[in-house]
C-alpha cells in the first residue's frame, strides 16, 4: 500500500510525559500520514497507552508538541473538546455507558456535543450498527452483550462522531480469543476505508497484516520504526530483537 | 422539655444517618456495586421449603407470645395499658377536639408530610451542589471547597435539635422583613434542610466516587464537555448506586420532622404531647408513633425492593 506524502495527520514532536517522578514518555517523535495505519508494539508499561491518551488530550504532556490535522493541539488556549470530536479513541475495557442502550451509547455524543437532531443521529447510528453486524443489538444494554460485541459498539460509538483519526488502545486485550477476530475484522474494514489510525496492540500477526508501519516502544521511547515486513523479520535494534524473541517464545506470533 | 420524647428524640436519627456514609465507604470500591452488601437487605425468612417456613412461623409466634406475656404480667401493666394504649383516648387524640383544648394528631401528621416533602426536594438539590463543589478540582474553586467542607463538618457535628432551635428562634429574632416572619414549619424545613444536606452530600460524594474514572475518560474522549458528561454519564450512574442510602436518610428525615414541634408547630408529635398534657393520657403518643410507622414502613419496603431489583438486573447482565 502506498501512503501519500501530504503533511502528517498526526505529528508528535519530542513529547515528554511523566507521572510524578516516573517518566512514561521520554521524547516521542512520530509522524502519521493521512490514511496511514501505524501500530505501536512493546511490553506493558512501555508507554503505548499513555501516548494514545496524550494525543486525545486525556493526559496533559509535560513538554513537546502534538499537531493533529495540521493544527497544534498542545499549549494554552486549546479547546480540548473540539479536538476530541475529531479524534476517536477506543479503550481496552470498552467503557460503554452501562445505563444506556446501545443506540443511546452511540447517539449521546453526536446529539449533545455536535447538536445533531436526535432522529438524524439515530438514523446514522442504526446505519453504522448495521454495517458492523449489530443491527439487532441497538435496544440492548451493554451488560447483555459479549465482549466482542461491546467492543464493536465502542468502535461504532467513536465512529459516530465522524472522526478523522482513530486511536485504538489494545482493543482486543480484554477479549476471549474466539472474540478477537470479529473486532479485528472491524478494524480491517476501517483501514480499507482509509481511516488514519494509531493502534496499540499485542496482536503481532494483526499488526503485520494491517499496519503500514510498526513502531516498537520501550521505556517511553520509540526504539525502531519500520514497515512490518522489515521490523518483524529483520529488526535492526537489539532491544526490538529481544522483545520479538520473547513474543515468539511465548507462542504469540 | 416538650419535644424530647424518647420515641422521636434526636438520638434515633444520629444512628441512622451515621450508618450511611460508613456503609457506603465500605462498599464503594471501584467495580464493586454498592448494592452488593448482604444481597436483599433484611432477609426475613430463611429459604428452605415449607418445613422451614412452618418452623420460623412457630418460633415467631412463641417469641411474640412470650413478650406479650411479660408485658401483661408486669406489675404496672394495667396502668401502662391505660396510659398508652387506651383505645378511646387513641381515637379522641386521632380526631382531636379544639373545644377541649387539643388538636387532631391525624390532621397534624399532614404538616409532617408537607415538611418532609419540602425538605426532601431542597435537600436533594443543596446536597448535590455541595457534593459537586467538594468533588471539583482546580484552584479557582478552592475557597468554595473549603466552605463546603466546613459546612458539612459543622452540620454533621451539631445536633439537629439545636439547629432547629437556632433557626426557629434565631431567624425571627433578627426582625428582618421577609426572613423573620415565616411560620415555624418553614423554619423547621430550613433547619432540616441545613442539617440533612450535610449528610446527603456525603452520600452523593460516595456515589460520584463509585463511578469508575474510565467512564469519565470515555465521555470526555467523545468530546462531551464536563457538564454534559456529568449530567448524562456520571450522575445517572452515581444516583443509581446511592438510592438505598438516600432512601434510608429520607426514612430518618420523615421521623425528624417531629423535632419541629419544639418550636410550637402543631405537627403530629406536638399535637400528641398537647393531648397528653391536657387529658393526662398518653395514648396520643402511641397514635403518633403508629402514624409515623405507617409513613416510614412502606418507604423501607420500597427501598428493599429497589435493592432487590437492581441486584437481579445486574445478575441477569452478568449471566448473559
Amino acid at each position: 500500500m502506498t501512503v501519500d506524502s501530504s503533511p502528517g495527520a498526526m505529528v508528535l514532536d519530542d513529547v515528554y510525559k511523566s507521572f510524578g517522578s516516573n517518566p512514561v514518555l521520554s521524547g516521542i517523535n512520530l509522524e502519521v500520514a493521512p490514511h496511514e495505519v501505524v501500530c505501536l508494539i512493546g511490553a506493558s508499561g512501555s508507554g503505548k497507552s499513555t501516548l494514545l491518551r496524550c494525543i486525545n488530550l486525556l493526559e496533559p504532556i509535560d513538554s513537546g508538541r502534538i499537531s493533529l490535522l495540521g493544527q497544534q493541539v498542545t499549549g494554552p488556549g486549546i479547546d480540548a473538546n473540539r479536538v476530541r470530536r475529531q479524534v476517536g479513541i477506543v479503550f481496552q475495557s470498552y467503557n460503554l455507558f452501562p445505563h444506556m442502550t446501545v443506540l443511546r451509547n452511540v447517539t449521546l455524543a453526536p446529539t449533545k456535543a455536535l447538536s445533531i437532531p436526535r432522529a438524524q443521529a439515530e438514523a446514522a447510528a442504526r446505519e453504522l450498527l448495521a454495517r458492523f453486524g449489530l443491527a439487532d443489538k441497538q435496544g440492548e444494554y451493554p451488560d447483555r452483550l459479549s465482549g466482542g460485541q461491546q467492543q464493536r459498539v465502542a468502535i461504532v460509538r467513536a465512529l459516530a462522531m465522524q472522526p478523522q483519526i482513530m486511536l485504538l488502545d489494545e482493543v482486543t486485550s480484554a477479549l476471549d480469543p474466539e472474540l478477537v477476530a470479529e473486532v479485528l475484522d472491524v478494524i480491517r474494514e476501517l483501514a480499507t476505508g482509509g481511516m488514519t489510525m494509531l493502534i496499540a496492540t499485542h496482536e503481532m500477526g494483526f499488526a503485520r497484516d494491517i499496519a503500514n508501519r510498526v513502531c516498537f516502544l520501550e521505556e517511553g521511547m520509540i526504539i525502531e520504526t519500520a514497515a512490518p515486513a522489515e521490523l518483524f523479520t529483520d529488526p535492526k535494534d537489539e532491544r526490538t530483537r529481544r522483545f520479538l524473541r520473547r513474543i515468539v517464545d511465548a507462542g504469540r506470533m | 422539655m416538650i419535644g424530647n420524647n424518647p420515641a422521636f428524640g434526636p438520638d434515633n436519627r444520629e444512628y441512622a444517618a451515621d450508618a450511611v456514609p460508613s456503609l457506603l465507604s465500605a462498599s464503594v470500591t471501584p467495580g464493586t456495586p454498592v448494592f452488593g452488601y448482604g444481597g436483599r437487605g433484611p432477609r426475613l425468612l430463611a429459604s428452605g421449603g415449607r418445613r422451614a417456613s412452618v418452623v420460623s412461623t412457630i418460633s415467631t409466634l412463641v417469641v411474640l407470645a412470650a413478650l406479650v406475656a411479660i408485658f401483661l404480667a408486669a406489675p404496672g401493666s394495667s396502668q401502662v395499658r391505660h396510659t398508652f394504649f387506651d383505645l378511646h383516648d387513641m381515637w379522641q387524640s386521632f380526631v382531636g377536639d379544639p373545644t377541649k383544648g387539643y388538636y387532631s394528631v391525624g390532621a397534624a401528621i399532614w404538616l409532617n408530610i408537607r415538611m418532609f416533602l419540602a425538605a426532601e426536594v431542597m435537600i436533594l438539590i443543596l446536597a448535590l451542589v455541595i457534593a459537586l463543589i467538594r468533588q471539583s478540582s482546580g484552584p479557582v474553586l478552592f475557597p468554595l471547597r473549603i466552605l463546603a467542607m466546613i459546612y458539612v463538618d459543622f452540620f454533621r457535628g451539631v445536633p439537629l435539635l439545636l439547629v432547629v432551635y437556632a433557626v426557629g428562634f434565631g431567624l425571627p429574632a433578627l426582625r428582618l422583613s421577609f426572613i423573620s416572619t415565616q411560620s415555624y414549619a418553614v423554619y423547621g424545613v430550613i433547619a432540616l434542610t441545613l442539617s440533612y444536606s450535610a449528610y446527603v452530600s456525603e452520600v452523593y460524594r460516595a456515589g460520584l466516587n463509585s463511578v469508575h474514572r474510565s467512564q469519565v475518560a470515555a465521555a470526555r474522549s467523545l468530546g462531551l464537555t464536563q457538564g454534559t458528561a456529568l449530567r448524562y454519564v456520571i450522575l445517572p450512574q452515581a444516583i443509581r448506586n446511592i438510592v438505598p442510602p438516600l432512601l434510608n436518610d429520607f426514612i430518618s428525615l420523615q421521623k425528624d420532622t417531629a423535632l419541629v414541634g419544639v418550636l410550637g408547630a402543631i405537627e403530629a408529635n406536638q399535637a400528641a404531647q398537647i393531648y397528653g398534657s391536657t387529658v393526662f393520657n398518653y395514648s396520643s403518643l402511641t397514635v403518633a408513633a403508629i402514624l409515623f410507622l405507617v409513613l416510614t414502613i412502606p418507604l423501607a419496603r420500597f427501598t428493599d425492593r429497589l435493592i432487590d431489583r437492581d441486584r437481579q438486573r445486574r445478575l441477569a447482565g452478568a449471566v448473559a
